[in-house]
Formats: C-alpha cells, sequence, structure tokens
C-alpha cells in the first residue's frame, strides 16, 4: 500500500474517459461503483464542458453483487446505445470492477451489437492515467483504422499537399485546445494539410481515415507514443519527435516537419508574433540570467520548460524531474544534459523536500509545486498538469509554437520581482513604502501584513518573508507540511550556528528575498569552516565566496 | 395556509406515492463526507484503504484543502496488496504504524472502507479491533464504510457518526435528561444553536460529533436527541439501541423549521410555552426580515431537485413555505420515511417524490418541466445552463452554513444568486 495524500494522476479510466470525451461520437460503457461519477466534474468543472462526458457507469451497487451485475451491463449497454447511438464504443472496468471479475469485453461482444465495441484492458492497481490515455487511444486506433499498408503514401501517388495527422491532444489536457490553434498555423504556413486531428474533436470516421496521412505529428507522447509506433508498423507512417515547446524547439520542430513533408521550412520560420526572443534580449530580462529554477510535471514538458530556462531565458536549472515512469529514461537524459540529479516520483513529499534542498529562486511545476512553492514563498509558474481550473482560461494561451514561447516567458517572469523593482528595494530599502514587509508590488494579494515580522531565519527552508496570504483559511492553523513533512525545514531550527549582533543587523539590511539565501549561505560557509559564530567579517567573506 | 392549530388537515405529500427508480446514478460516495468531517474533527485523522480513484476523488472534491493540513489520506492499495489477504494486513499495519509515528497529535484515526477494500473483504473492523491494542489510550481506532456500493454522499457523515456511538460512554442511570444534536454543523452555527438551547433553558445538552473527537457525549436512556441533518438514518438507529429518545421534528432551515426543530425540544423537556415564544421571537423575526430580501426573486419559481445529499426534501419545503417556491419533482438518493414525515406534509400534494435516479430519464423530466431553477450536482450543472436551464449546485449546500435563524436569509440568497444572475447577465 502506498500512503497518498495527493495524486498526480488519476487511475488509467480517468486517461480513457479523457480520449472518450476529446472525441465527437465515441461512448465509453465503464462498469463502476456508485460514485465514480465524480470524475464527470473534472471535464464540466475544471475545463468548464457545456456537455456531459460521454461515459455511462453501470453504478453498481453492493445489492447487486450477490446478483447478477451482468444483466445490469448489458442493460446499460443497450440504453446507451439506443439514447446516444454512438458511432464506436469503448467497453472497460474500473478499479472495483476489476475486482469483481465480470469481463465487459465479453459481455459486450455477446450482445452483438451493430457497432464496433472496443474493449479496454486497464490495470487500475498498476498504471494511471496517462498510461490508460495512451492505451484507449491505441485501441481506438488499431480497432477503427482502415487501409492498405502496402499501397503508396498519399503524396507519392500523386496528392498535391502532403497530409499530416495531429496525435495526442485531449481532453483535460493542459493547454491542448490552443496548442493545436499554433501548430495549424506553422503547418499552414509550411502548406502541409491535416488530415485528422485525434482523440481531440475526431469522430470514429476520422479514426478510419488516419492512414492516409504521409506521417504523423505526436504533439504529446504521453498519450500518442503508443499509437504512433503501431502507426508507424502498420501505414508506414513516420512520426515527429520533437516537442514545439519553447522557441528553440519550435524551430527545430519546423524543419522536422520540412523534412518528413519534403517542403521548404522557409516559410514557417519566420512568423511575425516569435517576440520571446527579443524580450529575453532586452535589458529588462538582464536580472534574469543565472536565476535558478526546480522544473517538474509530466516529462514531455519538464524536458521542453528545461531547455527553455536554460536556452533562452539564462536561467540555471537545478532541479528536473517528472511523475510519469513511462519516460523515465527521457527525462534522465536531460537530467544528465543539465547536469542534475532526475528525480522521478509520484511521491509529493519526495518532491517537496527537492524543492527545499535545492532552493531554487523560482519553481515550474503542476498544481502541486504551486502549493509546495506558497509553502515555501517561492514564486511559481504552472507548465504541466494536474491543473486547477485557472489553467484553462478564456484567453489564448498555447504552450507550443512561436505564441506558445511568448506565453512561456510572461508566465514564468511574471512571479519574479520586476528587474526595476527588485534594484528599487535594494536601493530603498528603508523607505517606508519599500520596507520588508511591504513585498512586492505585483504580489499585493500575498503581501505580508505591513507589521514587520519577526526574523525567523532559514528555519523554514523558504525565503522571507514568511506572511501568509489573508484567506479564509486564516482561521485554520497555519499549514503543516502534509504528513509531518519529511522536508528538510524542520531539522534546521536544531542547532543553529551564533550570529553576533552586528552580522545579525547587517543581515537584516539585506533584502527580503534574498536574505533567506544569504543566511544559508553563510551559515553553510561557516559550518564548513568549523566557525562557532557568524561575525560581520564572516557573512562578507561567505558573501564573496559565494559570489556568482 | 395552515391552520393555527392541530391536527394539520392537509396532509401534503405524507401519503403521496415516491417515484423509486434504479438505473444509472450521478452522485459522490460517502468518502466525500471526509471533507468536511475532518475540518469539524481537528484530532481525527481519516485514513481511507481505497484505490488510486478514492485518492483522486478526495482530491478533486477537496480542492485546495489538500494542502492546508490534511488530515485524511489514502492507502493506495497495489497489486502486490491483492495477491493475498494476510499481506493487506501487513502492509495496512505498516502505513498506520509510519502515519501515526508521524502524527503524535492524533487522537482518534478512522479507518475508511471503500468500494475495493469491502469487494476484497479487506476486515477493517478487525484491522482497528488489532490496531487499538497497540495504540490506545492514546489513540483510538475507529472503522467505518464510505464506499459508494453502500453509501451515497453524505451518508458517509452517518456511517462516521453511527461508528463512534458505541464508543459514548453510558449515561448514570437515574440521570437529569440531556439533549443531544446529531450531525456535523459549521461551528458558528452549532454555537447559536446552543445559545438558543440554552436560553430556553435546557442546561445539559451536548453536540455529536463534538468538536474533541475523544469527548464524545455519554448516552443512555434518559438522552432526548435532534437531528439537525436529515441523513442520519443508522446513527439514529444506534443511538436508539442505546436507550435514548429521538425528537421528531422538520429540520433547522429558515424562520419556520427552526422553530419548530427548536419546539419539539422545547415540549420534551416541559419548557413553558409564553417563554419559548419569547426565545425564539427575535431570532425568527432576524430571519424572516433575511428572506424577505430574496423573496422577489423566488416566489412563484418552479424548481426541481436531483437527488444528491438527502437534505433535499428539507430544503423543498423551506422554499415553498417561506419564499413560495413550487417544487417540481423532489429527488433524494434515499427516503426515510419516519425522519422525513414532518417535511413530506408540508410539501404540495402536486410534488413528485423520487427515491433514487436513473439520471438519463430524469434529465429528459428536468427538460420536460422546465423548471425556473434547478438544484444538481456539478457533473450536470454546467451542461444544463449550456442547455439553457439555470442550475444551482448542490454541494454547496452541504459545505456552507446553512442552518438555523440566522442562515436563513444565506440559505435563499444561495438559491436566489443564480436566478438574479441570469437575469443581469448581457452576453
Amino acid at each position: 500500500m502506498q500512503l497518498s495524500v495527493w495524486t498526480y494522476e488519476g487511475p488509467p479510466h480517468i486517461g480513457a474517459m479523457r480520449v472518450a470525451t476529446g472525441m465527437r461520437d465515441v461512448h465509453y460503457l465503464l462498469h463502476a461503483p456508485q460514485g465514480d461519477t465524480y470524475a464527470d466534474l473534472l471535464f464540466t468543472m475544471i475545463e468548464r464542458r457545456g456537455k456531459r462526458p460521454p461515459v455511462t457507469y453501470t453504478t453498481f451497487q453492493a445489492r447487486d453483487l450477490g446478483k447478477d451485475t451482468a444483466e445490469l451491463f448489458q442493460s446499460a449497454a443497450r440504453d446507451a446505445v439506443a439514447r446516444f447511438q454512438p458511432a464506436a464504443m469503448l467497453v472497460g472496468a474500473s478499479c472495483t470492477a476489476e475486482l469483481i471479475q465480470d469481463d465487459p469485453a465479453g459481455m459486450a461482444q455477446a450482445m452483438r451489437l451493430d457497432i464496433p465495441v472496443i474493449p479496454l484492458e486497464l490495470p487500475s492497481y498498476s498504471r494511471k492515467e496517462n498510461w490508460g490515455a495512451s492505451e484507449t487511444f491505441y485501441q481506438i486506433v488499431r480497432a477503427l483504422a482502415v487501409g492498405d499498408s502496402s499501397r503508396p503514401a498519399p503524396c507519392q501517388a500523386g496528392s498535391p499537399r502532403p497530409k499530416a495527422n495531429l496525435l495526442g491532444p485531449s481532453a483535460l489536457g493542459f493547454r491542448h485546445r490552443d496548442d493545436i490553434v499554433e501548430i495549424a498555423k506553422i503547418l499552414t504556413a509550411l502548406g502541409v494539410e491535416i488530415n485528422v486531428t485525434a482523440p481531440l474533436g475526431a469522430s470514429a470516421a476520422d479514426i478510419a481515415r488516419i492512414g492516409e496521412a504521409d506521417f504523423n505529428i505526436v504533439l504529446y507522447p504521453e498519450i500518442a507514443d503508443t499509437a504512433a509506433r503501431w502507426l508507424e508498423r502498420q501505414f508506414r507512417q513516420p512520426f515527429t519527435k520533437t516537442i514545439p515547446i519553447g522557441h528553440g524547439a519550435t524551430i527545430d520542430f519546423i524543419h522536422e516537419v520540412a523534412r518528413l513533408a519534403g517542403v521548404d521550412p522557409a516559410p514557417a520560420l519566420d512568423m511575425a508574433e516569435a517576440r520571446m526572443p527579443w524580450w529575453s534580449r532586452s535589458v529588462d530580462s538582464t536580472y534574469l540570467t543565472g536565476k535558478r529554477v526546480f522544473i517538474f510535471g509530466d516529462a514531455t514538458h519538464a524536458i521542453a520548460a528545461a531547455r527553455v530556462a536554460r536556452d533562452e531565458l539564462g536561467f540555471v536549472v537545478c532541479g528536473l524531474g517528472c511523475y510519469n515512469r513511462e519516460f523515465a529514461r527521457d527525462l534522465r537524459a536531460a537530467a544528465a544534459e543539465h547536469g542534475v540529479e532526475p528525480l522521478i516520483t509520484d511521491d509529493h513529499l519526495e518532491v517537496e523536500e527537492a524543492i527545499a534542498a535545492a532552493h531554487p529562486e523560482l519553481v515550474l511545476g503542476t498544481q502541486m509545486e504551486r502549493h509546495i512553492a506558497k509553502r515555501l514563498s517561492i514564486p511559481c509558474a504552472v507548465i504541466s498538469a494536474p491543473v486547477h481550473v485557472q489553467d484553462f482560461p478564456a484567453r489564448h494561451s498555447p504552450q507550443m509554437g512561436f505564441e506558445g514561447a511568448n506565453v512561456l516567458f510572461d508566465s514564468w517572469v511574471h512571479p519574479l520581482v520586476m528587474g526595476l523593482e527588485e534594484h528599487l528595494l535594494t536601493m530603498f530599502r528603508d523607505d517606508f513604502e519599500f520596507h520588508d514587509g511591504a513585498g512586492a508590488s505585483h504580489l499585493h494579494a500575498s503581501a505580508p501584513k505591513a507589521v514587520p515580522l519577526p526574523d525567523q531565519g532559514g528555519a523554514r527552508g523558504g525565503c522571507e518573508p514568511q506572511g501568509e496570504p489573508a484567506t479564509a483559511a486564516a482561521a485554520n492553523p497555519p499549514p503543516t507540511p502534509p504528513l509531518a513533512g519529511r522536508g528538510a525545514m524542520e531539522g534546521e531550527l536544531l542547532e543553529r550556528t551564533l550570529w553576533t549582533a552586528e552580522a545579525e543587523a547587517e543581515l537584516k539590511k539585506i533584502p527580503f528575498f534574498v536574505r533567506g539565501k544569504a543566511r544559508r549561505n553563510t551559515e553553510r560557509f561557516a559550518e564548513e569552516r568549523g566557525l562557532t559564530t557568524i561575525s560581520l567579517e564572516t557573512l562578507y567573506d561567505a558573501k564573496a565566496h559565494y559570489a556568482r | 395556509m395552515i391552520a393555527a392549530a392541530p391536527p394539520v388537515l392537509d396532509q401534503g405529500c405524507a401519503s403521496a406515492p415516491v417515484l423509486r427508480e434504479r438505473g444509472q446514478r450521478e452522485v459522490f460516495c460517502g468518502l466525500t463526507g471526509i471533507v468536511w468531517l475532518h475540518r469539524k474533527m481537528p484530532d481525527a485523522f481519516f485514513l481511507v484503504v481505497g484505490s488510486r480513484t478514492c485518492a483522486h476523488l478526495l482530491q478533486s472534491a477537496a480542492g485546495v484543502m489538500i494542502f492546508a493540513e490534511p488530515r485524511f489520506a489514502t492507502a493506495i492499495i497495489e497489486e502486490r496488496d491483492l495477491a493475498g489477504l494476510a499481506d493487506a494486513n501487513e502492509e495496512l499495519d505498516r502505513v498506520v504504524r509510519r502515519l501515526l509515528a508521524r502524527r503524535p497529535e492524533i487522537r482518534t484515526l478512522f479507518l475508511v472502507g471503500s468500494c475495493p477494500s469491502e469487494v476484497i473483504k479487506l476486515d477493517l473492523a478487525r484491522a482497528a479491533q488489532r490496531l487499538a491494542g497497540a495504540f490506545l489510550p492514546d489513540v483510538r481506532i475507529v472503522n467505518y464504510s464510505g464506499s459508494g456500493i453502500e453509501t451515497t454522499f453524505t451518508q458517509g457523515e452517518d456511517a462516521c457518526l453511527a461508528s463512534l456511538v458505541p464508543f459514548m460512554p453510558e449515561a448514570a442511570a437515574g440521570a437529569e435528561p440531556e439533549l443531544l444534536i446529531v450531525g456535523a454543523l459549521p461551528d458558528i452555527v452549532e454555537d447559536q444553536l446552543l445559545r438558543l438551547v440554552r436560553d430556553l433553558g435546557i442546561a445539559r445538552v451536548a453536540c455529536l460529533p463534538a468538536r474533541e473527537s475523544r469527548a464524545l457525549p455519554s448516552v443512555g436512556p434518559n438522552t432526548r436527541f435532534l437531528l439537525a441533518q436529515p441523513f442520519l438514518g443508522d446513527t439514529a438507529q444506534a443511538l436508539e439501541d442505546r436507550g435514548a429518545v429521538h425528537l421528531s421534528a422538520p429540520f433547522p432551515f429558515g424562520a419556520e423549521g427552526t422553530t419548530d426543530w427548536l419546539h419539539a425540544a422545547a415540549r420534551a423537556f416541559g419548557i413553558d410555552e409564553m417563554h419559548f415564544r419569547s426565545v425564539v421571537a427575535p431570532g425568527r423575526e432576524r430571519a424572516k426580515r433575511a428572506l424577505e430580501h430574496s423573496r422577489a426573486q423566488l416566489e412563484g419559481k418552479r424548481i426541481f431537485f436531483l437527488p444528491d445529499s438527502q437534505l433535499e426534501l428539507p430544503l423543498a419545503r423551506f422554499l415553498h413555505r417561506e419564499l413560495g417556491m413550487v417544487p417540481v419533482e423532489v429527488g433524494t438518493p434515499y427516503l426515510h420515511r419516519a425522519h422525513m414525515a414532518p417535511e413530506l406534509a408540508q410539501l404540495p400534494e402536486a410534488t413528485v417524490i423520487s427515491e433514487g435516479q436513473d439520471v438519463d430519464r430524469q434529465l429528459d423530466r428536468v427538460r420536460a418541466s422546465r423548471p425556473d431553477i434547478t438544484v444538481c450536482g456539478l457533473g450536470l450543472a454546467n451542461p444544463l445552463e449550456a442547455e439553457g436551464f439555470t442550475t444551482k449546485w448542490a454541494i454547496e449546500l452541504v459545505f456552507s452554513p446553512i442552518h438555523g435563524f440566522d442562515q436563513a436569509g444565506d440559505l435563499a440568497e444561495l438559491f436566489a444568486r443564480p436566478i438574479r444572475r441570469r437575469d443581469v447577465l448581457r452576453v
């Protein structure tokens, strides 16, 4: 058993729901107990869909277990087909139904329905959401794609334009809606036609035509990799390996697509909206240089973010990890390239520990890292699912393509104190509007109270100040690390090197957002040299030692 | 209008036929109760023994609270636990030991059963006994089931409270009668009701659940209990089995509901009628004044309740009697005839009362009857809005302070707001 408060991924049948909900005329019959319908509200609330997900839950209860749950299943199947008239039906079991050993596939096939029935085997006790989505999409493609694998590809057959499929976008995908728009823009510029986008927006008939494309564009390997490999074998369709997140990756992607399509990349390379390089080179961005960033998410987004952070914003990647083991190898390779220890875990407590130990100045992660960063008072931006409702925005906000790169620049830089403000805070640190307790102007909502806080030093390993946002939860006791955190934040209180009053006073003159780091560095410096007290000298020796 | 004195001639829906439906249900399981129970009992921890689905549900339902100070978690069953039962018990012991070693402040640990644990017949009751030997007196270990195959949404609270009843101390024989208020209420609401009860002159009064999970009130033949929530059938039965007497009353929603609820206690404790009236008058008048703010929006509007929490019947009665709304259909996941009798008697005869659900058929009835407002879960709210229906999401009614005189206006506003919003938007 695994003790868990937060889970990065749902069970595999949630992945199957994401595929079914993304499609247009596919229905999912899920053998599941009463209560599993909670998953509907992920789609209706977080993604704000105006339609119920196309899922029929058999909703068995305890009183049904002694009887024939098969009857329940078959009548649910009949009702669903009659009411929704899908072009194809997925059948499968949730975690509980897996245990009662009904056979959804067998039961559905015995009914001889006049639509294709696609059975899903999703092992709930060993696999998770992304795997479920990937397996479901693969089974749908396998069952519905038709074609002659020996026929020449369309462009060899004299088709006027090369054709590609866009594979991987699904319901509840982080920014999938807008990524498709950006990729379509690039393909239009290249003169490449989109044959089918799937699963998002595809019908069963669209899947049937999937073999007509010359090649595949895999946008989200977590969902599309298995299907793309099968299509490569079945229809000799090569697929793209570059994920177009970031300016440089978008350029690489354009070259890769142009090569596969046999077209000139030039028309797509020079897009007017590619503003990120100039924003990043302009002088206000100079202060971004060398900022330490910790990155965690699904492997695809985390690896892409690391490249953007280092090559396009000038950050230093001080931590890199992912929660989905299926892509651990790719992540390890990327971590080696950045010279950091890879973190592959689905335990948020381990992630919290790693973040606390790395002392980053910015965290890029999921909703969970956002909360961890808030607790440690570190700026944070979201780069990967799982996410809350605010990361399904109304405005256009892709991650991919040139516009995606613009969005990344804005969203990652926003949580950091602006360069000029950082400068002002240092210059006027005794000014009434810039005192330690005032916080940064752009973080007004979470600005601590005007009362100067007692200096708790680096006790929690975070930056100061440690004002908690005034929320409705203010009446609750202050947050503690989950399950009495294995976080490194606690132990540091035990033995504190003694600061002289003079050194302590000097430390207080350092701006709050770097003071925690100065304190830690100085204490580490003193410890390494066996010093028992920290004087003014020690403080400045350490500053020189750690100078960038 | 109702006659000033009993007998009540209008029987309302008291003997109306109930539409009982089987089929697909769009409801939460009882695990969801943990989301508010852990706030009510800060020294308790809820450990669900279940699958990744259970953890995912709690995370989805608890939203942001999961990070504040988690006092609940899931021991996720993995493949190797399914290989053999002995192994699963050892694993559970290991997880519990690890948890309690880290959280020394926990006084009560609830081992909460789920669909997977029930289906593989993992005996959590026995596990609780086994572990109790190791952790008493510091930690009490209690078991109940919040599984979807056995419980719907708020029934999780019922199962939880019923599991505490055996631990309540025996009241001394011949002790003074004591009033017990049963059901988790927000602290502020609980305090208001306790003040009123004490002002009536009932000095001996306690609550279940208590704010400290180990400070359980005593129970015995001298106990008279009022249900503050309509979903506590098993808890009431367990209390009655220990000799306590249930005071039948409508639930304390609105000016009338709260008055009638308090009146049941006042009568049972022999409180003078004039004194009763003088005590409740100020709150009752405040509530009536507060309700007037929403009346214009709600009067004459037709309302349809989909089943969710068992609060539907009392809320329909409140909206009908005190704000003039017209209930079209009132669905409830489970209908406790005896506890609901005072509510049913006050609903208009034309109301369809339904128990259980076949969600697609019920949605057909919503579409056919075109109510002004539909009360439903979050899985249905936006899809119905997209079809042009105004909705009120039901879960908020469980998470918000809505009982008693001083929340009556807020409760009405919860229903008035979606209608007002529909009228002000020009997009």
